[in-house]
């Protein structure tokens, strides 16, 4: 995978198949317990995203949303590692990086919908999640600026010497744009305790990474250029994950500077919406669905000797929740029309003028 | 009581506030061991050290970005952007980030920074290095807006602009950086939504902002010896606006005009304008007149900057013509 430049019809790009090295995988240190919470983890952003799909379906969801089925691993394997008080940027594609940091379903969904009961109150939406209280700094929706924000917290946490890392994720496509750029070459300069995961899910919107990227793994042969090691995971399999989340949260934290960490994966459906996603070749889908996160962790637990009826208990609580969730937020009210004029300012109010 | 220039104002400002707080920290280009590409920033790196002066890559948005990430975290940062022009390599973090993160995440961050940048013509810098942007700014809700014309003022608005939780764009006319003033010693800190009225009279309403300030008070005085009265007001404070004081003064006036260095279309002094139009109507003995720099890039070359920007002498003439109705 090399190309440059597309001489191909639109669409018609090679192939990018996944890595299926996961059983090499199973001996990574990563205790029992560990491994089945990032089992429930997986589920919940699954079960969750697939609920929040219906939703829009329904219409019930307006406006856009993006998930990330297919991606969960990324998002609860590094939900797992991080400690309590770190900070989380995520992007418009961002409802299971916030989840996994410990946010209700129920809040989501109800932003989501648009109720008073939502994480915003019905302000931000499906792109902008934000709960400061749980780390969630935001979730950004113009490529590339949450890049540079994610420095200043971690700015923030090393003047205050308060030993938090930020972790910042965002897409392929984000590679390309010049805050990226200046991104990291600001944490590396600073030394930044701040962690940039490229979830590299092989498409910007509708168009294949590779066919608008000068060098074929767009984050990991940038690391070079701001002095960091290229660090290119198999973003599937939530083991590979969580130790690679784990190594550069400890290098962060300790003073270590920052880290740029590609993590490739693959999106079930499309960009967002109901996109159906056309623009992908020919097989490519189906074998990414069938090296799916969920599929790859839940075989290892089974070989490990995890019971099935134990992952199908698992998987049952979850449902529950995400219907209870589900009802909750249905069952909030639109928000009052005057909090469209609350907190413009500081002071809670919008005025301007005196 | 010292006399300061505009440009050491700046420095004074800074220097009492980050003396007073900690978290107030100051990045940007050249700013630290340089002292600033304008000298605004002289000493500080001395008095403060690296960690809190901290000199930066030419990366506007990695600036901006770093302030808004401190700033929702604990810190108070003042960044600077070189000349006010270069914040459209950047405008994304302000106007999509930093004006509308308290907003859509319902109340959940502040945003207590600054942004100091230099701002206008009358250097011969031509279109690129020269432009009067605070209407781009006062356009975005979510951002307060200053642009101080004298040191006292410099001082005492840096001071209320740090200390406001809000985001507020700090705008330093370059023209003026050389200018002096009286500042009193000790603390002072001022306030943010506040207009002055430079020159008290009864005949027409003069509104102007920056290096504009100067020369609406030279047009006074020549008008006054033709025994036209005009108040001059300095609005200082574009968001939030001091409306009270505008309208009290054109009421009483009857006749309203703004002085804006910046391009015809939607200058600051278009919102006033109809501002005044919806609630003093019935006062106004005149049309109301915008005195604005024609709606072309700024030319280089003196001869024709000086034929564009405002002018002491234009004014005159169109108070002049006005009162005159
Ligand atoms: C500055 C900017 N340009 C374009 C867009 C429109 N846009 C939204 S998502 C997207 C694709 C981003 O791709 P990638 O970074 O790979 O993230 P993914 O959606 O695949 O997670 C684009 C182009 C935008 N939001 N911001
Ligand atoms: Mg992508």
């Amino acid at each position: 995978m090399s190309a440059t430049r597309a001489e191909h019809e639109y669409g018609a790009h090679p192939m990018v198949l996944p890595p299926d090295a996961s059983a090499a995988q199973d001996g990574l240190d990563v205790a029992p317990a560990v491994r089945l919470d990032l089992y429930r983890r997986l589920e919940e952003l699954r079960q969750f995203e697939k609920r929040a799909y219906d939703l829009f379906m329904q219409q019930l969801v307006k406006g856009t949303s993006h998930l990330s089925l297919g991606m969960e691993a990324i998002s609860a394997g590094f939900g797992a590692a991080m400690r309590k008080d770190d900070y989380t940027f995520a992007t418009y594609r961002g409802h299971a990086h916030t989840l996994s940091r410990g946010v209700g379903m129920a809040p989501v969904l109800a932003e989501l919908l648009g109720r008073a009961n939502g994480l915003m109150g019905g302000k931000g939406g499906s792109m902008h999640l934000t709960s400061v209280e749980h780390g969630v700094l935001g979730s950004y929706a113009i490529i590339g600026a949450h890049l540079c924000v994610a420095n200043g917290a971690a700015w923030s946490a090393q003047v205050r010497r308060s030993g938090q890392v930020t972790v910042c994720f965002f897409g392929d496509g984000t590679t390309n744009i010049g805050a990226f750029h200046e991104a990291l070459n600001y944490a590396a300069v600073y030394s930044l305790p701040v962690v940039f995961v490229c979830e590299n899910n092989l498409y910007m919107e509708y168009t294949s990474i590779a066919d608008i990227t000068a060098v074929p793994s767009p984050a990991a042969d940038r690391a070079a250029a701001y002095g960091l090691p290229a660090i290119k995971i198999d973003g599937n399999d939530v083991d590979v994950v969580y130790r690679t989340a784990g190594d550069a949260l400890e290098l962060a934290r300790s003073g270590g500077g920052p880290s740029l960490i590609e993590a490739v994966t693959y999106r079930h459906g499309g960009h967002s919406r109901a996109d159906p996603g056309k623009y992908r070749p020919a097989g490519e889908v189906e074998a990414w669905m069938a090296y799916d996160p969920l599929t790859v962790h839940r075989a290892r637990l089974i070989r490990l000797g995890v019971a099935e009826s134990e992952l199908d208990g698992i998987r049952a609580d979850v449902a529950r929740a995400v219907d209870e969730a589900t009802e909750e937020a249905k069952n909030g009210r639109l928000p009052d029309v005057e909090s469209a004029f609350t907190d413009v300012w500081a002071d809670g109010g919008s005025q301007w003028r005196n | 009581m010292a006399q300061l220039s505009y440009r050491e104002a700046v420095s004074r400002g800074i220097a009492q506030e980050m003396a007073r707080d900690e978290r107030v920290m100051l990045i940007g280009e050249d700013i630290g061991g340089a002292g600033g590409v304008f000298k605004t920033t002289a000493g500080l790196f001395e008095q403060f050290g690296r960690t809190r002066v901290v000199d930066t890559p030419i990366s506007e948005q990695a600036i901006l970005g770093a302030a808004m990430g401190a700033a929702m975290t604990g810190l108070r940062p003042i960044a600077e952007i070189m000349f006010s022009d270069f914040f459209a390599v950047c405008w994304d973090i302000v106007v999509n980030e930093i004006a509308k993160m308290r907003y859509m995440t319902n109340g959940q961050v502040k945003m207590p920074l600054v942004i100091k940048s230099g701002n206008g013509g009358s250097l011969r810098m031509g279109a690129q290095h020269s432009q009067s942007i605070e209407n781009w700014a006062m356009a975005v809700p979510g951002l307060k807006v200053v642009t101080p014309s004298t040191p006292l003022d410099v001082v005492g608005l840096m001071a209320a602009a740090v200390r406001s939780d809000d985001p507020v764009l700090f705008f330093e006319h370059k023209g003026l950086y050389a200018s002096k003033g009286e500042v009193p010693d000790g603390e002072i800190v001022d306030e943010l939504g506040k207009a002055a009225i430079r020159r008290p009279g009864k005949d027409a309403t003069v509104l102007a902002l920056g290096l504009m300030v100067g020369r609406a008070l030279g047009a006074a005085e020549e008008l006054a010896r033709e025994g036209i009265d005009v108040e001059v007001i300095d609005v200082r404070s574009l968001v939030p606006l001091d409306t009270q004081t505008l309208l009290t003064s054109i009421s009483r006036t009857g006749r309203l005009f703004t002085v804006e260095e910046n391009p015809r279309l939607l200058g600051w002094g278009a919102e006033i304008a109809s501002i005044a139009a919806d609630e003093c109507f019935w006062d106004l003995d005149m049309p109301i007149r915008r005195i604005t720099t024609p709606h072309i890039p700024l030319p280089s070359a003196d001869s024709l900057e000086d034929a564009v920007l405002p002018s002491v002498d234009r004014i005159v003439q169109d108070v002049r013509k006005g009162v005159s109705l």
